[in-house]
């Protein structure tokens, strides 16, 4: 499966996969859900985002990230705070004591805009500050850990632990950041009502459009030759390192990106929904993101959307008629997905199906010499697997 | 910020603060214990501690209302019993797990971490649909109510100098059994070379598994204790979980002295801070603290040097 001989960074099967969910995406859902049903999908296909990033993170990279949440919560409070500063303009906002600021800082005693707001007036710098303000978080965090040969769970629990800490900072400065009921009642982008059915139609379209690009990225950084160092790392860091790699700078690098992609997740949570609030940033929906990627296959870019559809489906309808099974079903897909099918959906598809399908497709060798479902991480013996098992 | 407050005052502030803090660090200290062991031990993340924790508290409220309608006589020391019941039930619960799911995730400790979270998961829902989600609190005896005056502004609660002596006396306990005993010495030889141990006659799986069990029953009887100062409910545990891994970690996960060191160290900054800031802002400040030492000390206070 060495993949020198190809100069494009698509194989032909990561082509059909990527436009039979394109196809489900933007053809199958839209004709067959109402618009109640396809904003759903729409708001889930937000934490497809993050998920994304964790299969770079995690599954390539072996990066246990706990904090995810944290910047799905970056982008979504960056993109919530340009909308609530437009939709609080002096005239809309004249019954306050200082008007033309957000109300709940006129609540709380605020009589000018916090400094870090104010670039929040700018829709272009938003759209930077979605991106860069993650990123950069992470590189910080990425940067002081990576460097100095943190892994594991260790990373896994500080990153929880600054999740825990960013949750308890947004509730106790309420002033600033909306408290615990966050970001609420947004209205326009630019002028746009996003409120109205028509709207969110739209901008289900786009965060569509825009995940598909997330997903070519995905694919482009798994083919490159970085994609195949971060495999290398995870399984045998120290030969990557005595190789001359800085492992280091390929850990920062994929932890940024992934901060990224959850931020832009965020971001499009926010128009979709039409508010953010800190229990989309703490511990709980930050592992819980994981488990989307996990369920999907942490090893499979498209695995991952599927979970995530999955996982926040079953969850709705679970929580609908039989709310107290959820949490049951919730653990006991923890569970199941770490003992006995550690590949997820796509470790499964890989074992039982694409056999099946691949004299339709050709390429049966190659889909025949992928090993079954083993666990990724421990080497020696997993570490084979990875670089077929997509 | 000290310019409103006498010198008096401020010293009674910092002694009474300084007893929080210090009740807050017999509760780290008993959490952190158990999770010293399964972690710095056996390098097992259990997510699921606090559940374990909660369960020691759910039999100790149930152990209270038995007393309370079946032997009022008796009901100053039915703690005691709790406190055993606890154990035994957590410590049960726990090798159970380690049996069904641990045991078969040692070489991934991601995966341990991810499926502990789902048994927490479940435990809660478990307490929540079996226990109701109201939270409980149990009736202290009356020995154990009221507070001792020791000047004018200074008061200590009897309840909390009651979990301090309980904590030095589990942790005694702990140190004995795993430096002192044979039992404990062969917990230390499979930590240091699993199958070394394994090749001198050491039956590794049945020490994890009592390992692992021993963690949990620690948790149980932490929740016991718990119940002396504050109430229970489904997801009480979830609180400290977070805390109670820095701890752990910020200690230097195989050194129990660490664990005692940093819990101290985190529970007085945290409790200090709290008089003078509001208490969101005192947590994020000592967690934050935490994590940043952790990033600038990745092995945290106290490392024993062993040889891989």
């Amino acid at each position: 499966m060495l993949k020198s001989d190809r100069t494009f960074f698509l194989r032909p099967q990561d082509m059909i996969g990527i436009a039979v969910l394109a196809f489900l995406l933007i053809v199958i859902l839209p004709l067959t859900l109402d618009n109640f049903r396809l904003q759903f999908v729409g708001k889930y296909l937000t934490y497809a985002f993050v998920a994304l990033g964790l299969v770079l993170c995690w599954g390539y990279a072996g990066i246990l990230s706990l904090g995810q949440g944290v910047f799905f919560g970056l982008g979504g409070y960056c993109m919530a705070m340009f909308l609530k500063l437009e939709s609080s303009s002096v005239e809309a906002t004249k019954i306050q004591t200082t008007p033309g600021i957000p109300d709940f800082m006129d609540w709380n005693q605020i009589t000018e805009l916090p400094y870090m707001w104010q670039p929040f007036n700018s829709l272009t710098l938003t759209l930077i500050a979605v991106i860069l303000v993650p990123a950069l978080f992470a590189f910080i965090v990425g940067f002081a850990m990576f460097k100095r040969r943190v892994g594991g769970v260790y990373f896994a629990i500080i990153t929880q632990a600054l999740a825990a800490i960013m949750t308890i900072l947004i509730i106790g400065q309420q002033g600033y950041t909306g408290g615990i009921n966050g970001i609420t009642d947004l209205r326009t982008l630019n002028g746009w009502d996003i409120r109205t059915d028509s709207a969110k139609t739209i901008l289900y379209f786009v965060c569509v459009a825009l995940l598909i690009a997330c997903i070519l990225i995905a694919y482009f950084v798994k083919s490159s030759k970085l994609g195949r160092i971060l495999v290398a790392m995870r399984d045998k860091e120290d030969r990557v390192r005595f190789s001359g790699y800085d492992v280091a700078n390929f850990k920062v690098f994929v932890f940024c990106l992934a901060a990224s992609l959850s931020a832009i997740g965020g971001a499009m949570f926010t128009l979709q929904v039409g508010f953010m609030s800190p229990s989309f940033v703490g511990i709980v929906p930050s592992i819980e993101m994981v488990i989307y990627a996990a369920v999907g296959g942490r090893l499979s870019i498209l695995g991952a959307i599927y979970g995530t559809l999955l996982v926040n489906w079953a969850k709705t309808s679970f929580s609908e008629s039989f709310p107290e099974l959820w949490l049951f079903g919730l653990g006991g897909l923890f569970i199941a997905v770490v003992l006995i099918f550690p590949n997820g959906i796509a470790g499964l598809w890989q074992t039982y199906i694409a056999p099946r399908l691949g004299p339709l497709f050709g390429g049966t060798a190659a889909r025949r010499a992928s090993p079954p479902a083993t666990p990724p991480a421990p080497p020696p013996s997993g570490s084979a697997a990875p670089a077929a098992a997509e | 910020m000290f310019a409103d407050y006498s010198l008096a005052e401020l010293g009674s502030i910092f002694v009474m603060q300084g007893f929080a803090g210090l009740i807050l660090f017999s509760v780290f200290v008993l959490m952190a214990l158990g999770l010293a062991i399964i972690f710095g031990q056996m390098g097992v993340i259990n997510m699921a501690h606090g559940e374990f924790m909660i369960l020691g508290a759910y039999v100790t409220y149930f152990t209270s209302q038995f007393f309370l309608n079946y032997l009022p006589g008796l009901f100053g020391a039915y703690f005691f019993l709790a406190m055993i019941l606890a154990f035994f039930a957590a410590g049960a619960l726990g090798m159970a797990v380690e049996w069904l799911m641990i045991r078969r995730l040692y070489k991934r400790p991601l995966d341990t971490l991810l499926a502990t979270w789902g048994l927490s998961l479940i435990l809660q829902q478990l307490y929540r649909s079996v226990f109701g989600p109201r939270e409980v609190g149990v009736e202290l005896p009356s020995w154990m109510m009221g507070s001792i005056s020791v000047t004018d502004t200074i008061e200590v609660q009897i309840n909390g100098l009651f979990v301090m002596g309980l904590t030095i006396v589990i942790t005694v306990a702990v140190a004995l059994l795993m430096y002192k005993s044979a039992w404990g010495k062969q917990v230390r030889a499979v930590v240091q070379n699993r199958v070394m141990a394994g090749a001198v006659g050491i039956d590794t799986e049945k020490v994890d598994r009592y390992t692992f069990g021993l963690g949990c029953g620690i948790a149980g009887v932490a929740g016991s204790a718990f119940t002396m100062i504050g109430s229970t409910g489904p997801t009480s545990g979830q609180l400290y979980i977070v805390d109670t891994f820095l701890v752990v970690v910020f200690g230097g996960a195989q050194s129990l002295l660490g664990t005692i060191a940093s819990a101290f160290t985190i529970s007085q900054a945290q409790s200090t801070m709290e008089f003078f800031l509001s208490g969101s802002m005192a947590k994020v400040l000592t967690l934050l603290g935490v994590v940043i030492i952790l990033m600038l000390r990745p092995q945290g206070l106290f490392v024993i040097k062993v040889r891989r």
